[in-house]
Parts: structure tokens; sequence; C-alpha cells
């Protein structure tokens, strides 16, 4: 077959298929919908993991420990242990609150500041905040809080693991929440896709058998129910994409109003270019994929009689 | 062009529908092959189009052993074979221009050629005006012709046909027969299976005649 045929025949096929959808309006427009519903609550889903993991950002100084100084340590020492500690790998950032700094900021909450004033020299050291990297583990952080407080002028080390513990087991639920979600709902895609395609290919049997009696190759048969397939997933991926969109219109205001409440800045995250991409392109494997399923088991039973 | 070795075909936990037949229908032939139903018919046609394959025996197309074809060159094998059917088997959803095409779109004929010879086609067999008609439209004989078009559009060296006339009044019957005689004086070998004898005398061509599966003779020719 020449390109132009061959070109000419695919352009037909997906022309077709969307002529069959367009035959069967209400029944398309069911079949696309649960597909969009599908496809949208994964891509739902993955907003929310991606505004937890920015609220988790925020939230990133759970993870941070103090470090005080002994009394009498040099602020040249404490620059000097805060560049040491950048230097490793565990480590993401270090602020050095110097002494007076601190004493500074004490002395603005009236509740502090007689009682400074009554004081004769500066009770507070020198402090480093050391923020360990998000990828950080607990056991490495504790080998980390270990390493500081062998330090030399380092008094005190303040590490709370048990918050940096909870985070960690919260972002992994979430991760594995919508893993299995996702995971599921494009099962559910490619069952009800295939489940379509096999009543299409049932409704066909007569032209497929009149096809295969003619000499169709299988794969002149499958590819009209190929582009179907394609076509109900690329058609649920722009509901999913819509409902996507609606959802977080309807729900961003609210969410954001209810964390201001509790004193939260955090926001639904808007639906990215390249995540509304990837539901596309899920929706558009996942119609493909169950139409070749379908088309695999139910093809073959099609066999060319002569009575 | 067309040769049976020796061809047994048992269906399973069936009898044997063939027993032991070796035929010949040479190039540019025409031959029918008559005898009652469940003569074993059928099956000759069918171990022709590769839709059974021979239990013993076998089946030689064109040069070609047809045991010895891949799967995968099945469809390639159909696509050298017109084949006419009794019930038609023709699309209802489809004109008769795209039922027509069929065979030429499955096979990957440029756009334009199909239009050139899907036309030559249909007016080969008298239906060049009823192009836009869905098969349904069409009385039994046109359906017929239709059928026949669909199987000489891709110029089959070998055409098969089970039972052509078999749903057709003697009138057209006679007619669709004068189409396949018309056919075959342009050199397409041709099998016809048939259960009308006076029909089949009418044309003179060579009887091939199967009884219970197995060969009973031949009128007018030679059985190799």
């Amino acid at each position: 077959m020449n390109p132009s045929a061959w070109l000419t025949r695919h352009a037909q096929n997906a022309i077709g298929a969307l002529g069959t959808l367009s035959r069967n309006p209400v029944a398309t427009a069911l079949t696309v919908t649960v597909i969009g519903i599908a496809l949208a609550l994964p891509a739902a889903l993955g907003v929310l993991v991606q505004s937890g993991r920015a609220l988790a950002g925020g939230w990133a100084d759970v993870r941070d420990f103090s470090v005080y100084l002994a009394p009498g340590v040099t602020l040249d020492r404490a620059e000097a242990l805060a560049r040491e500690l950048r230097s490793k790998s565990l480590v993401e950032s270090v602020r050095l609150i110097p002494a007076d700094v601190a004493v500074a900021e004490l002395r603005k909450d009236p509740g502090f500041a007689d009682a400074l004033a009554a004081l004769e020299s500066n009770p507070l050291p020198h402090t480093l905040v050391v923020r360990p990297r998000a990828t950080s583990d607990g056991a490495s952080l504790e080998q980390l809080g270990a390493e500081v407080r062998k330090a030399p002028g380092v008094d005190l080390v303040k590490l709370d693991l048990e918050w940096v513990g909870r985070l960690n087991a919260m972002l992994d639920f979430l991760r594995r929440l919508g893993l299995i979600t996702g995971g599921l709902l494009v099962a559910a895609v490619l069952i009800v896709v295939g489940n379509t395609i096999r009543l299409d290919i049932q409704n066909r049997s007569a032209e497929i058998e009149v096809a295969k009696l003619l000499g169709a190759t299988d794969a002149f048969v499958r590819r009209p129910f190929l582009y179907l397939g394609l076509w109900y997933g690329l058609l649920g991926g722009v509901v999913a994409m819509l409902i996507l969109l609606m959802g977080l219109w309807a729900l961003g205001g609210p969410i954001s109003r209810l964390a201001g409440l509790y004193g939260s800045s955090f926001e639904l995250g808007g639906a990215t270019g390249s995540s509304l991409l990837a539901v596309l392109g899920g929706g558009v494997l996942a119609g493909w994929g169950g139409a070749w399923t379908a088309v695999a088991r139910h093809l073959a039973a099609i066999q060319p009689r002569i009575d | 062009m067309i040769r049976f070795d020796n061809v047994t075909k048992r269906y399973d936990g069936a009898r044997e529908a063939l027993k032991g037949v070796s035929l010949h229908v040479a190039e540019g032939e025409l031959a029918f092959l008559t005898g009652r139903s469940g003569a074993g018919k059928s099956t000759v046609l069918k171990l022709i189009a590769l839709i059974e394959h021979p239990t013993r025996g076998t089946v030689t197309v064109d040069g070609r052993n047809l045991g010895k074809l891949k799967d995968r060159e099945i469809p390639g094998h159909r696509q050298q074979i017109g084949m006419v059917f009794q019930d038609n088997k023709l699309l209802d959803d489809r004109s008769a221009y795209e039922n027509v095409a069929l065979p030429l779109i499955i096979n990957g004929t440029g756009q334009r050629e199909v239009g050139r010879r899907v036309r030559a086609a249909l007016d080969q067999v008298g239906l060049l005006d009823r192009e836009r008609y869905p098969p349904r439209a069409l009385s039994a004989g046109e359906q017929q012709r239709l059928g026949i078009a669909r199987a000489i559009v891709s110029r089959p060296k070998v055409l098969i046909a089970d039972e052509p006339t078999g749903n057709l009044d003697p009138d057209l019957a006679l007619e669709v027969m004068t189409l396949f005689k018309r056919l075959n004086a342009v050199g397409t070998t041709m099998l016809i299976a048939s259960h009308d004898l006076h029909l089949v005398e009418h044309f003179g061509a060579r009887r091939i005649t199967l009884a219970g599966g197995q060969l009973q003779g031949s009128a007018g020719g030679q059985v190799s």
C-alpha cells in the first residue's frame, strides 16, 4: 500500500469512528461522561497532593531544628559552624540568629521587655536554625543531630523527630492513595471503553465477517475500533479537564476562606498545562488500551463462514 | 489453476465431508460443482478460500500449496480470489458503490483507482445507475449482480461461487449465469457450486459431481 493510500485509510478510519460516535449521541455522551468522571477523580487527587506538597513546603519549619551554642562562643565561631553545616549533604539551609538579634526580637515582646531590662548582660546564646533537606529520613536526621552535638561550642540541639515522622507518613499516605486511586480509576476506564467496544464489535460482526472473507488483515479490521477507543478516551479526557477546572473554580474560594479561618494560607493549586495534558494523554492511552484489549479478545472469535 | 490432490476433510466430531477428492480446474476454465445438499460442494469452496483446512491431502491454487501458507498470508490469498455467496453477504448500511469498493479498500488501492474500477465493475453487471442505492433497495437479482461486481472488482484470477442462483427465480438465475459466462470469456477461472442441474446443463460447461463427500465424476472435462 502506498503512503498516501495508507494515510487516507487512517484518516477515513478516524473520521468514520467519529461518525459512529455521532450517530449515537446519547450513548456516546453517557460513555464519555463516565470516562471523564473516572479520569477527573485521580486528576483532582493529583491537584490535592500537589497542593498538599506546597503546604508541606510551608510546613518545612517543622523539620527545622535549633542548635544553641554555649555562652561565650564568639559570632565568628558561630558563622564558621554555620558554614560547616551548610556543606553537609543532608542540610538544605542554615540560618544564624546572633544573640543580640535574638534579644532585640525578644525585647519587642512586652512580656519579656521588663525582665530583659533588669538583666546586666544578654542571657541568650547564638543560635543556628538548621533546615534538613525534604528527602531526609528520621534515621539520617538523628545521625545529623548527633554529629552537630559533638561539634565544639555546641551546647544544645533541639530536634523534634516526631513531627518529621508524622509529616513524612502523611505525604507517603497521600502519594500511595493517589497511586491506588489512579490505578483503579484508569482500570475502570479500560473496562468501560473495552465493554463499549465489545458491544460495537458484536453489532458489526456481519461486517467484520465479510471483510475477513474478502481478505482483510487483522490490522484492517482492528483499526476502526482502535480509533473509536481513542476518540472515547480523548473526549473523556476533555470532559475530565472541564470537571477539574470547574471543580477547582468552585472549591478554590471556599477552601481558601476555610484555611484562612484557621490561620493558614492554604490554597488549592490550579491545574497546570502539563497536568491538563496528562489528563488528555491518560484518556487517550486508556481509551486506546481499552479498545485494544477488547479487540484482541473478541475479534478472533468472528471467523468467516460460507453456509 | 485449482487442484485438489486426494483431499479429505473431517469436521470436529462429524463425518467426513470430503473423502479423498482429487480434481483440477484449468486456468480460464468455467466448471460447475454439483451434487445434493451435504455432498461436500461448500467444503470444496471453503478449502479454496482457506476458511477451512484439509484434514489430509493438498489444495493448490494458482501454483501455491495452501497448506504451506502462514496465517498472516491468508488475507493476501483471499484477496486473490473473488467470492460470490448465495446470501450475497452485502452490507446493508453501505451503498452499492461502497459494497463493491470494499475489496479494493482492503487491498489498499488508491482512491482514484477505486472509483474507476468500482464504476467499471458496476457497469459490467448493469448496475452503474444504482451505485448510491443500499442493497435492500435492489431486487434479488440486482443484489446478486452486486455481489458479483464485488467479486470481480479486484480482477481476481479465480472466482468461486456458492449457489449464486439459489435464491433467484429461473429467469434471474439464467441472467446471473449468463453474466458468469461473460466474465469467464475474459479469462477468469470459475468454480461455481450449484445443485440446479437444469441450469448447469444449459451452459454446457464441465460438471464436477460430488456425492457423500466423494467425487462421482465429471462431464464435459477431465478429472485428474
